[in-house]
């Protein structure tokens, strides 16, 4: 089992260590409530460094991303950064990500722990136009600092400015160390993630001064427990759970990163036609009544029929409702609309809502 | 942490404490660890009587839901109404402030088939 650099100082905070892609990481510190409530009124630092990095490097670099990926790399600018996935050719997701772009012919693609290794060979099975592909994910190490009082925490330990829009980054110093700085998380909050690549005891010193920058904002480790929380409030997929190899980005709602336009990509014709077919199914957001939690699985209904599954779900530490994402079949998927879910023979009810689940 | 005098348990990881013939029943201090945040005690609606070995409801925590199981048979006396606003009391002081439901033990012979605190400290690993 893997640890990260960061992995004595999850110890050392009393974190519940779980395995998760390969890695000992954190669930929680100390509840999974009191650390998304630090996230969202002040400052929360998690250590993500299970996070897969791999650098694009050639001169057909960008046609190699171009073709890989579903969104349109032709308009990204140097430092800046798009989310967006990778298909198979049946439309189904490999993985969703971020793609930084470095340079003209250098890219940095940030994708999920639990797939490095399959992307990996995807990637390199459809190399066609022999750019280098390096799996840098064990040499960096990864910090998301997020929260209202992030930048103010942040900037104390960093000498540039943090001026900076959403999805863009820069190569800052931080104690005298060059890392990545990007306006990106995985919360809704004002927040930033910084690549150190170095040692353990060179992103230790950059943890503890983050630590100690945002002491007088009660700065709170935050675990795996509350990054999901905090994602699942403000709707964001989480590959695994909400897409996989069986959804295409047209049912997850994703249309919006998935630029058919573009030009050939893989996975563009399956793509084409699941649009001009339409989606039998939707994901959808769900608010519901009660206490009980609806979770991964669950049998969504309309009336007593059954009309999808629940792929996410958890109580909204802020609405203090559960909340749930699932595929519902596409006639049963207007906002509004009352589902109920079925429960050890209890009924729960619910609405499908838009999302965000909580009001930014 | 205050654990009572003559706790059993079962090997789901529910408590109980016996006096006269009333059981008080709860989740050890290891399973409210494991669970995590506790939003919702469920005690199964207009449930009359608890037999030993059979769920009588579940746990809702943020992370997961877990269901109880009774460690005796009886008929229920009580149910904590504190834990309607304030479920996480069985986080703070499972055996305590966090009780979940009395009975009145129909059959005192099944504490002996439960886990003293000294083999269920074993079978947890502490």
């Amino acid at each position: 089992m893997k640890k990260t650099n960061f992995y004595s100082k999850h110890v050392e905070l009393g974190a519940k260590i779980v395995e998760f892609a390969g890695y000992q990481m954190p669930v929680q510190y100390s509840s999974i409530i009191d650390e998304h409530k630090a996230v969202r009124n002040s400052v929360g630092i998690f250590d993500i460094s299970h996070m897969g990095e791999v650098i694009i490097k050639g001169d057909k670099a960008f046609d190699f991303v171009q073709r890989i990926t579903v969104n349109d790399v032709a308009k990204l600018t140097i430092g800046r950064i798009q989310y967006t996935a990778m298909c198979y050719e049946d439309g189904g997701i490999v993985d969703d990500l971020l793609v930084y772009k470095l340079n003209e012919n250098e890219f940095l693609l940030v994708i999920n722990a639990s797939n490095i290794e399959k992307d990996i060979e995807w990637m390199h099975k459809n190399n066609l136009f022999g750019v280098e592909i390096i799996n840098d994910s064990e040499d960096y190490s990864l910090i998301a600092l997020q929260g209202p009082k992030s930048k103010k925490t942040l900037q104390k330990i960093c000498d540039n400015s943090l001026e900076m829009e959403y999805y863009h980054f820069i190569i800052a110093k931080c104690g005298g160390k060059d890392v990545i700085i990007s306006r990106t998380g995985y919360t809704g909050e004002l927040g930033y993630e910084i690549y150190i690549k170095g040692s353990e005891s060179e992103s230790l010193e950059i943890w503890d001064a983050l630590f100690e920058a945002g002491e007088k904002y009660k700065i709170k480790p935050i675990g795996l427990g509350a990054r999901d929380t905090l994602r699942l409030e403000m709707g964001f997929c989480l590959y695994g759970n909400d897409i996989d190899a069986t959804t295409n980005p047209i049912e997850a709602g994703l249309d919006w990163i998935t630029k058919v336009k573009k030009g050939e990509f893989v996975g563009r014709d399956a793509i084409l036609e699941i649009k001009s077919n339409g989606v039998k199914r939707k994901l959808v957001a769900i608010a519901f009544e009660g206490k009980i939690i609806p979770r991964h699985g669950y049998e969504i209904y309309n009336n007593s029929i059954l009309i999808g599954h629940v792929t996410s779900g958890t109580m909204s530490p802020i609405l203090e409702k559960p909340i749930a994402m699932g595929y519902v079949d596409v006639e049963y998927s207007d906002f509004d609309s009352e589902v109920f879910i079925k429960i050890r023979n209890k009924e729960i009810s619910g609405k499908i809502v838009t999302l965000p689940f909580i009001s930014r | 942490m205050n654990i009572p005098q003559g706790i059993k348990f079962t090997s789901d990881h529910e408590w109980v404490v016996v006096n006269g013939n009333v059981a008080t029943i709860g989740i050890s201090n290891f399973a409210q660890s494991e669970l995590g945040d506790i939003v919702f005690v469920d005690v199964d609606a207009d449930i009359a009587e608890l037999e030993s070995g059979k769920t009588f409801g579940s746990i809702e925590a943020v992370k997961t839901v877990s269901d109880l199981y009774a460690p005796v048979s009886g008929k229920v006396l009580e149910l904590n109404s504190a834990l309607e606003d304030e479920p996480e009391l069985v986080n703070s002081d499972p055996y305590g402030a966090g009780w979940i439901i009395k009975v009145e033990c129909s059959n005192l012979s099944e504490l002996d088939t439960l886990l003293s605190l000294e083999d269920y400290k074993k079978q947890i690993g502490e």
